[in-house]
């Protein structure tokens, strides 16, 4: 199959715009970041499909019909692109509401183990001893 | 025997209940299912039973038990003391005793699952019950997890043990692949030879090894003491740390005679003999006394197995069954000393003898037993050993028996030290103790007895052990179980072993101390250090904390991995396309003004704009392509997205923050820019490598005569491909969870996901006005259209199978519908339009659709198989019902329940949370 070069440059851009707002800290941008990168897989998926009339039985012959499979495959990636999007916008909110900003900060607990290991020590075990009757 | 299996794992359930109603009583009660187990083995003297069921037929797993000698005798042994212990500890406990009911489930669990393991047929099964046996372990040595060398010590037991069962389960995939079964009754038949053998038994008793608590990995033992003291009379003397010894003396007549097999046992047993014996005479504390003894008692089974001569393994069997029974009576009798004392301390116990002589005399038959007096059953078997070795034919022998004649000396000093040191008088000291209640001391003295009665009954009971020890090869004179054999040379042994034992005790002062040449256990904690600290340094070499760093090294992965085959050995294409239509070019212009425009702009509702400009954009392309679904559905959740996101953005600052220093902005650039080439090369070469016909090729044709409908890409999502779908809903619903857990804080908040009616004051009516502040007229239009929407969504919903359109449109739709509704009147009109739970909507839709494919498979076909209905009915005209229209319905309410879940949460109770804070 011949590709199609338009398509070819659609899921480049897509994929780059994608890709620097994915790398940003805010998660709003972060968001908008995975929302373009699903369009751009999506209109890769489409690309690999064959062109032609929609696939309904009776309005195309059948050997007219675009290839149905991506199509379906799609659809799932649309809706599931929008539970996530969801599911972001509620996590920006949520870190907006605790610390005032949504944006993604370093987890404090990996810095501590890289000091850890900086050091040359062995996990700190904070292990307490409630001493029972035996 | 599975019932018998099961009837402990049904007690063990029941058992917290039993003890929150009976008190320590209750574990009498649980003691019956051991006690059951106990009848049945007895009346089965002699048999061989097996039962076989199936399981995992494809890997060679079935549910194989077979009961033959040996298994008998320890069935006997496992579920005979894990009764009596029980009822022991009923006295041993305080009443009130704090996890009582976890210490009776662990505990009828663990008789359970020891029962399985000595019954097991199958080599899987086997590993499952060990694997068992070690996770309950676990738990009773850790029954007062409050302490924190318990915990220390059961962590110790479980990581030693587990690591040898893993190194026996690969012995057993390599023993079990060369033997084309893993029924064990099958490989006796017909043992494999070859040269991988070797290496499978070396790694099987690496497994026996650990488990058994033989050197090198006898540290983990004496440390299990920590464990209540029935736990250690019935897990660490006579039930679980004989699984190892039990596993020697399976395997021993079928894999004795491979290379590695006697060498390894009679090399590793004796040394733990003499290395625990010493240790043992060295203590202080009678429990910790006890378990270097169970050590060294379990080296010596471990030699005597090993030696794999037929009159060996009768020896084995016969001192494994006098070990269980003498070494759990004196641990039951060190807890009576311990509970009515306070202590364990052979300096501190003086005068017990006279004060508690049923208990002396109680511990006095068990030591007789243990150091070997006639005519106990220890006697009776170690005499059986010196003879196999005195008799023996095979180099070694001799060495072998110099150890284990020196071993029992040591047996015998520390079995005197022992008694002497938790009953005799001692100057200047006196104990004192409470009476002893009989119903307590019973249960030790039913042990006793049971040692010299079997010891007495020997011949009788030899001529059942000998249908075991028949099972190895033949080889000089069969010898026989009896008490009295006439003046023979392992007689004289003995003699010498009772003087030279005796008079090790007298000058115990004059000992020289002994250390072990290295201890396990610092090894132990060394490689534990070891590990805690790579650990350490390889999570701060990989996790560094930055999720922009976690990316970037994914992407820079994709880059160059994808990359490289696309300038390497990719398959370019020939020729392309420039476009099929040349107004997707146009389109796609829009597309990429749109989104290069988002990334560049500082306002977040500007941002947004812009990508839905260019989700739109893709949706025209859909159309264009010919899939008029798609670019329905693309157009729904565009608008859904932008309506969800600026019910959110209305909160967050109007501007993104202050971007960070412009080399790392340069750096995210490029990055994208190479992931964006990348992914425009592969589709490129991806694209162009497509020769064969598509399998869709044939879906129009299926659409029609299987799914009952024209639209075939619908037919593919509720039929062809439903699995898909199935899971799809799932991640909706799972995803509209995850929103509503994160934006309702608290879980009674979670009640506002149903809807919150409006304020009081009266209901407003139909078309009445809504709270000021909200526009009259935008709610009064979207009432009187709300319904046709809905009305639409439905006929999308079914015309779906033969049009575009189908459940996820149709749901978007609805969802839509009610989206209106809350933008024109707020929490009160979205309650008013959908007065039910969005979890309830989510729910449904998700039960519809699998109950559809259930119901499909109750009907006898596959799982989501479609029906096709053709009926005429008068007035209406045909009916064509596809059944796959039910899968749809579910479809379609999930994606309602997900639209309704988004509008509670980020609209609804943002509001209210924004109302909340002022």
């Amino acid at each position: 199959m011949s590709p199609n070069l338009t398509y070819v440059v659609v899921v480049g851009v897509l994929f780059a715009a994608g890709v620097i707002l994915l790398l940003e800290r805010t998660l709003t941008r972060v968001l908008m970041g995975v929302v373009l990168l699903a369009n751009g897989v999506n209109v890769l998926i489409l690309a690999g499909g064959r062109y032609g009339g929609p696939p309904i039985v009776g309005t195309t012959p059948d050997d007219e019909m675009s290839d149905p499979l991506p199509q379906a495959m799609i659809l799932t990636a649309i809706v599931i692109t929008l539970g996530l999007t969801a599911f972001l916008l509620a996590l920006a909110y949520r870190s907006w509401r605790l610390v005032g900003q949504d944006e993604v900060q370093d987890d404090i607990e990996d810095r501590r183990i890289i000091e850890l290991a900086e050091r040359d020590e062995g996990p700190e075990v904070e292990d307490v001893d409630d001493e029972g009757t035996s | 025997m599975l019932v018998l299996v099961g009837v402990h794992a049904v007690m063990a359930v029941v058992a917290p209940g039993l003890v929150r109603w009976l008190g320590r009583r209750a574990l009498y009660v649980v003691a019956l299912a051991p006690l059951a187990t106990l009848c049945w083995a007895l009346a089965r003297t002699n048999d061989t039973v097996t039962e076989s069921y199936t399981w995992v037929a494809q890997l060679g797993i079935d549910l194989d038990l077979r009961m033959a000698t040996l298994n008998w005798l320890l069935a006997v042994l496992v579920a005979g003391i894990g009764a009596i212990v029980l009822a022991y500890s009923v006295r041993y406990f305080p009443e009130g005793q704090q996890g009582l009911g976890r210490y009776a489930a662990v505990f009828v669990a663990f008789a359970g699952a020891m029962f399985g393991l000595v019954v097991a047929d199958n080599l899987f099964l086997l590993y499952v019950f060990w694997e068992l046996t070690t996770v309950f372990s676990y738990l009773l040595i850790a029954q007062d997890p409050t302490r924190r060398a318990n915990r220390w010590a059961a962590t110790q037991a479980l990581l030693v043990t587990t690591l040898g069962g893993l190194a026996m389960l690969a012995g057993f995939v390599i023993l079990g692949q060369a033997a084309g079964t893993y029924r064990w009754s099958e490989i006796e038949a017909n043992p494999p030879r070859g040269g991988h053998l070797a290496a499978a038994v070396v790694l099987i008793l690496l497994g026996a090894l650990s488990k058994s608590a033989i050197f090198p990995f006898s540290f983990w033992l004496p440390s299990a003491m920590a464990a209540p003291t029935p736990v250690s009379a019935y897990l660490h003397a006579a039930a679980m740390v004989k699984a190892g010894v039990f596993l020697v003396a399976l395997l021993g007549p079928t894999l004795g005679a491979d290379p590695p097999w006697r060498p390894l046992l009679l090399a590793t047993g004796v040394l733990t003999m003499l290395l625990a014996g010493w240790t043992a005479l060295r203590q202080h504390d009678l429990k910790l006394m006890l378990a270097y003894g169970t050590v060294s008692q379990l080296g010596l089974l471990t030699a005597v197995f090993g030696g794999s001569s037929r009159n060996a393994g009768l020896a084995g069997a016969a001192m494994l069954l006098a070990h269980a029974l003498f070494k759990s009576t004196l641990f039951l009798v060190v807890g009576i000393i311990d509970v009515t004392t306070g202590t364990r301390d052979l300096r501190e116990l003086s005068g017990l003898g006279r004060r508690q002589p049923a208990l002396a005399a109680i511990a006095i038959l068990a030591g007789a037993s243990m150091a070997g007096l006639p005519p106990f059953m220890g006697f009776v078997g170690k005499e059986a050993a010196f003879d196999a070795f005195l008799h023996g034919h095979r180099t070694g022998d001799l060495a072998v028996l110099a150890g284990l004649v020196i071993g029992s000396t040591l047996t015998v000093a520390y079995t005197l030290r022992f008694l002497w040191g938790a009953f005799a008088d001692k100057e200047g000291k006196t104990t004192t103790a409470p009476p002893i209640a009989p119903d307590w001391l019973v249960w030790p003295g039913i042990l006793a007895v049971a040692g010299l009665a079997v010891g007495a009954a020997a011949k009788p009971l030899g001529g059942s052990l000998d249908r075991y020890a028949d099972l190895f090869p033949a080889e000089g004179a069969a010898y026989h179980l009896a008490v009295w054999h006439g003046f023979t040379g392992p007689l004289g042994l003995s003699v010498l072993v009772l003087v030279a034992g005796g008079a090790l005790f007298y000058y115990r002062h004059r000992l020289p101390r002994l250390g072990l040449p290295f201890d396990g256990s610092a090894v132990y904690q060394r490689v534990m250090n070891g590990l805690d600290r790579l650990a350490v340094e390889l999570t701060g070499a990989t996790q560094r904390g930055s999720l922009p760093f976690y990316l970037g090294v994914i992407l820079l992965a994709l880059v160059a991995g994808l990359g490289g085959i696309l300038i390497g050995p990719a398959p370019w294409p020939d020729d392309a396309r420039a476009w099929d239509t040349s107004l997707q070019v146009v389109v796609a212009v829009g597309i990429v003004v749109a989104a290069v425009a988002a990334v560049r702009a500082l306002r977040r509702l500007t941002a947004m704009v812009l990508v839905g400009l260019s989700g739109y954009g893709v949706a025209v392309l859909f159309i264009l392509h010919g899939a008029p679904d798609l670019a329905l559905t693309q157009f729904l959740v565009e608008t859904a997205t932008i309506v969800m996101v600026v019910l959110v953005l209305r909160r967050l600052p109007a501007k993104f923050s202050e971007r960070t220093i412009r080399t790392s902005r340069l750096g995210r650039i490029a990055l994208g820019i190479a992931v964006g080439v990348v992914a425009a090369g592969m589709t490129f070469v991806a694209v162009g490598a497509r020769e064969a016909t598509p399998v869709s090729a044939i879906f129009p044709e299926l659409a029609v005569s299987f799914g009952g409908g024209d639209n075939v890409v619908n037919v593919v999502l509720v039929d062809i491909r439903a699995w898909d779908t199935m899971g799809e809903i799932s991640v909706l619903v799972v995803a509209a969870t995850g929103v509503a857990s994160l934006i309702f804080r608290r879980t009674e908040a979670l009640q506002r996901r149903r809807g919150v009616p409006g304020p009081a004051g009266g209901p407003p009516g139909w078309l009445g006005a809504g709270p000021s502040g909200q526009s009259i007229i935008l709610q009064v239009v979207t009432r009187l259209i709300f319904h046709a929407i809905v009305l639409f969504s439905v006929f999308l919903l079914f015309s779906g199978h033969n049009a575009p359109g189908g459940g996820f449109a149709g749901g978007l739709v609805a969802g839509l519908a009610l989206t209106v509704r809350y933008l024109a009147g707020g929490q009160a009109e979205l309650t008013a339009a959908a007065p039910i739970d969005a979890g309830m909507v989510l729910g449904a839709g998700l039960i519809v659709s699998v109950g559809t494919g259930v119901l499909a498979m109750l009907a006898g076909g596959q799982v989501l198989q479609t029906a096709i209905v053709d009926k005429h009915l008068p007035v209406l005209g045909d009916l064509h019902l596809v059944t796959s229209i039910f899968f749809d319905i579910g479809v379609y309410l999930v994606v309602v329940g997900l639209m309704l879940d988004i509008l509670r949460s980020l609209g609804a109770e943002i509001d209210r949370q924004e109302v909340a804070a002022g």
